[in-house]
């Protein structure tokens, strides 16, 4: 069952002000909750690294993105763990950014831009942004194999 | 952001006691770092044994800091990288960047 209204086997919510000091604790979140995954036969230690990560530059891109009016100063994170899949929901009400137009990195002369959402983007198996006046709301998913 | 700065032979090696870097400590150490290559130290070491986790930011200050150095003809390496943290360096082919070192001793030829 993949619709948007499958039972979950973990549900967390977490709403931090849109500060960098609780990168770590929501990462960390994160990374313990790959730790308790019943049943996955992957790199567990790799896949909680690799959340933590996802969840730290997921935030950190909405506090980057975050001035602006409307914007609330504060972000929800939802992590969701299903049978075969993890998500992660970022959901901030900064000004946004397009996914689309922003620069890849030139791995080859590398400067530094564009990395966060490299690494998002390896790490995790689907990425989606959504604008809305409601908000906007990063989606990231990662299968559970 | 805790460090330790210790000369060794020629070497200034910053050590970070942290655990993480991160964008909200990354600025430290940016400052940190610029502020040894501006005093005039040319080879500088920056030690991660410490280190278990490294986001994008932690990265571009040390690709900052290693661009910095070399501009004024010095030189920024990196020791003591942990699995996950060397993983984010091949990952985004930042390993062919820097030099690499698995610990202190051996880049001041202390083994």
């Amino acid at each position: 069952m993949n619709g948007p209204n499958r039972q979950s086997e973990v549900s967390i919510d977490v709403v931090i002000p849109n500060q960098t000091r609780y990168l770590d604790l929501v990462g960390e979140i994160g990374e313990r909750v790959c730790s308790e995954i019943k049943d996955y036969s992957g790199d567990r230690v790799a896949l909680g690294y690799n959340l933590n990560l996802a969840i730290t530059e997921a935030i950190s891109n909405a506090i980057k993105y975050a001035s602006g009016p409307g914007s609330d100063k504060i972000i929800k994170v939802s992590i969701r763990v299903f049978e075969h899949e993890l998500s992660v929901t970022v959901r901030d009400k900064g000004q946004g950014f397009d996914l689309e137009s922003l620069p890849l990195p030139d791995l080859d002369n590398p400067t530094g831009a564009g990395l966060g959402l490299f690494l998002i983007r390896n790490i995790m198996d689907q990425v989606d942004y959504r604008r809305a006046p409601s908000g906007n709301v990063l989606e990231m998913r990662k299968g559970l194999r | 952001m805790n460090t330790d700065l210790e000369e060794i032979v020629n070497f200034s090696v910053l050590r970070v006691n942290e655990k993480r870097i991160d964008a909200h400590n990354s600025p430290a150490l940016k400052d940190q770092i610029l502020e040894l290559i501006e005093s005039g130290n040319k080879r500088i070491v920056v030690d991660m044994s410490a280190v278990r986790f490294v986001d994008s930011s932690g990265l571009g200050v040390l690709l900052s800091g290693y661009r910095n150095a070399a501009s004024c003809q010095g030189e920024l390496v990196l020791s003591g990288l942990q699995p996950q943290v060397k993983s984010m360096f091949e990952l985004t082919r930042l390993h062919r960047v820097f030099k690499i070192y698995p610990s202190i001793d051996e880049v001041t030829g202390q083994h």
